[in-house]
């Protein structure tokens, strides 16, 4: 009797197992973290973009968890990861690569196209935006969410200066010229933020001085190179020589709310800014690209596409689809006008709203053109720790704790140090 | 079974839940993070290995490490006895036969009710320079603006500020309770004899108030360790780490830099360190606590 009923429930128990999983078995199901680094509703957006997707692919489910910022999102997805949790693919931080390769946690791309049509596809991308995305000879990251710096300024204090408003400054001494014109008692010249990122803005200004900050292997530094001193020595003369910025440090988060109120005739700031200074703005303004000392230069900044290795090859495919989906022209059109972000590809801007909305709104398409004078973001093995390395001799530079010189020849010797069993 | 080991096993039923709670949450993480900090941290390519002391030895060499140790203490003497005194000033104040006493005290208690964060964001417009208040009332004054957060001579002093204004109203709570329970004959005696109120004050009322002066202390010199939110708002440590403490450096290690094991041996420290501190206060200062 007994028996009976103990046959009887494993029964019962199995084909319940069964029938739960029988469904699941038909539909491949993808699991998908993501950050949000801007303000505004954009998981509402991203979460019609997957809607679409699931309509058009019916056979997969795609499970697309908000997860902060690109440090919460990073340390969920591989906390999901190391606790056995399913995750497919994830979008995070570009500069993520090394510590991400390092964990073992992606596959490149490569490994997952087949067709030629996939291999075209993965050049199909402006090639400063790939930048961060590859490194060993592979492919690792595709561009979604990414971003530049740009140059916003206020065109009524330009006319307050007795300055031409559709000449922006365009070299590094126009920059310090016209920023002590715009200077008087009530505002200042010109503000580039140092806190929060301030390696960010310091690759822009070295790009211009002819230099970047790493190789292409995330192996070196550069800090100490004299193109590099020079620029730092040129941010700090802003202030202390040119008298067209605030001394010390300028705080990231405020500074929109400072040029939005007229305390400075120009900020230096990320495009994903743009469409917040659009609806605040009341006054007249322009955004330029950054100016130049040898040459124009910005790094890029923002999220790419990783798939994750701990997955099957049906999800792997899956997951890929879903890339495809979401980096289409069609999608990144929708998303630049949303949000700010560039289109990633040439193809998006020959979409007829995209062409239909820089037409309507130039400064959309300053980032863009900017792209051609794009460089990569710091990113190394031991990324973190060598940012802050940069980011402390940066700040300690500006506060005048320490000579630029000084602070980037220390950084660069404890670079040296971190990176040296990678080599 | 015997009467006593059915009591004893009563007893030790009754603590269990407890002592679950406390073991895994409390005494089996720091002995973990202990263990932890003996090894390296591991990577895919490079698994973790013993290192024994090594990373103790890290700590000596660590600039920012030095740093974050003297901004903390800085940190905890800058707040803890401004804190403490303002709380002490506020709850004789509001203990006082005052028109509109309830919405005075409710001030006074407000900015402990805000979180962290929504503090750090209010005082951040404060603190910008040139649109901020504290520069607008500067202005007033014809005094010149200043970059309050933006230099690292005055990044300390001003995150201290800040704390002080919201922790101060929630200290102002106990002493508050604690003055309503005073017997008030002892002060009429006083009254008597012709005491002043500075004398009333030095020899009755703080003397009696010493087991609250305890309690917050203590409570005051953990919180000036495990109080950071404001620097993911305000500074993220900076400039150049003028305002990171032990604790947030020690989250930049382990979520930043992905150095579990650094981060494990700073927290190491940071448990050490309150616990000396907090075994001191007791025995320091449980003489001088006169308890009735």
């Amino acid at each position: 009797m007994m028996k009976a009923v103990k046959t009887a429930v494993l029964g019962a128990v199995c084909a319940g197992v069964l029938g739960l999983t029988a469904p699941a078995e038909a539909k491949t199901e993808l699991t998908m973290y993501y950050p949000v680094a801007v303000g505004g509703p954009l998981t509402a957006v991203v979460d019609s973009m997957i809607a679409d997707f699931e309509a058009a692919n019916p056979e997969i489910d795609v499970n697309a968890i908000y997860a902060g910022n690109y440090n919460d999102a990073r340390i969920k997805a591989l906390a999901a990861l190391n606790a056995g949790e399913p995750a497919q693919l994830s979008v995070m931080f570009s500069i993520d690569i090394y510590d991400l390769i390092e964990q073992d946690a992606i596959v490149a791309f490569d490994d997952v196209v087949k067709t030629d049509a996939d291999k075209a596809w993965l050049e199909s991308f402006y090639p400063a935006l790939m930048e961060n995305g590859r490194t060993l000879g592979k492919t690792w990251g595709v561009p979604f969410q990414r971003s530049t710096i740009v140059m916003y300024y206020n065109k009524d204090a330009f006319r307050d200066a007795g300055l031409d408003p559709e000449h922006p400054p365009a070299t590094w001494d126009e920059l310090a010229e016209m920023g002590k014109k715009l200077t008087t008692d009530d505002r200042w010249g010109v503000m580039i933020p140092s806190t929060g990122y301030p390696y960010w803005m310091f690759g822009a200004l070295t790009k211009q001085n002819g230099q970047v900050l790493m190789d292409a292997d995330g192996k070196e530094t550069y800090f100490d190179d004299p193109a590099v001193i020079a620029a730092l020595d040129y941010w700090r003369a802003l202030a202390t020589e040119h008298k067209a910025m605030p001394e010390g440090t300028i705080e990231w988060g405020t500074l929109r709310q400072n040029f939005l109120e007229g305390k400075t005739a120009i900020m230096w700031h990320s495009t994903g800014n743009l469409t917040a200074v659009k609806k605040n703005a009341g006054f007249d303004f322009g955004v330029a690209m950054l100016p130049a000392s040898v040459q124009r230069g910005t790094p890029t900044g923002g999220g790419n596409f990783y798939l994750f290795k701990q997955s099957t090859d049906a999800e792997k495919a899956a997951a890929l689809k879903l890339v495809k989906f979401m980096t289409s022209p069609e999608r990144s059109a929708q998303w630049s006008m949303e949000t700010g972000y560039i289109g990633i590809s040439p193809a998006a801007y020959q979409t007829q709203a995209l062409k239909d909305y820089v037409a309507d709104f130039p400064p959309a398409a300053v980032a863009r053109d900017q792209l051609e004078f794009a460089t990569a973001e710091l990113s190394t093995y031991q990324t973190g720790r060598v940012r802050k390395l940069l980011d402390d001799a940066i700040q300690a530079a500006l506060t005048g704790a320490k000579s630029p010189e000084a602070a980037l020849t220390e950084a660069q010797a404890e670079a040296d140090r971190l990176l040296k069993p990678y080599r | 079974m015997t009467a006593h080991r059915r009591t004893l096993i009563h007893g030790w039923l009754l603590l269990l839940p407890a002592a679950v709670l406390l073991v895994g949450f409390t005494h089996y993480p720091a002995v973990a993070t202990f263990l932890d900090s003996l090894f390296s941290t591991g990577t895919v390519i490079r698994p973790s290995r013993f290192v024994g002391a090594g990373n103790y030895r890290l700590l000596l060499d660590d600039p920012v490490f030095a740093k974050v140790l003297l901004n903390t203490v800085l940190f905890a003497l800058g707040t803890v006895p401004a804190a403490i005194a303002l709380a002490l000033v506020m709850a004789l104040w509001v203990n006082r036969r005052l028109p509109a006493r309830g919405l005075v005290r409710l001030a006074y208690f407000t900015p402990t009710i805000l979180p962290m964060i929504a503090v750090a964001n209010i005082w951040l417009f404060f603190y910008t320079p040139g649109i901020g208040l504290l520069d607008q009332i500067g202005a007033r004054f014809g005094l010149p603006g200043h970059n309050w957060l933006g230099d690292t001579d005055t990044v300390l002093g001003c995150l201290m500020v800040m704390t002080v204004w919201k922790e101060a109203g929630f200290f102002m709570i106990f002493y508050l309770a604690a003055l309503q329970t005073l017997p008030p004959e002892l002060f009429e005696a006083a009254r008597l004899e012709g005491a002043g109120r500075w004398v009333v004050f030095r020899r009755l009322t703080f003397p009696l108030l010493m087991p609250t002066t305890l309690f917050v202390l203590i409570n005051a010199v953990l919180n000036s360790f495990k109080l950071v939110d404001h620097l993911f708002i305000l500074t993220k440590g900076g400039p150049d780490n003028a305002s990171n403490l032990l604790l947030y450096y020690i989250y930049e290690t382990a979520f930043s830099f992905f150095d579990t094991a650094y981060a494990a041996t700073l927290t190491m420290v940071l448990l050490a360190l309150l616990a000396v501190l907090g075994v001191g206060q007791f025995l320091l200062l449980d003489k001088r606590v006169h308890y009735r």
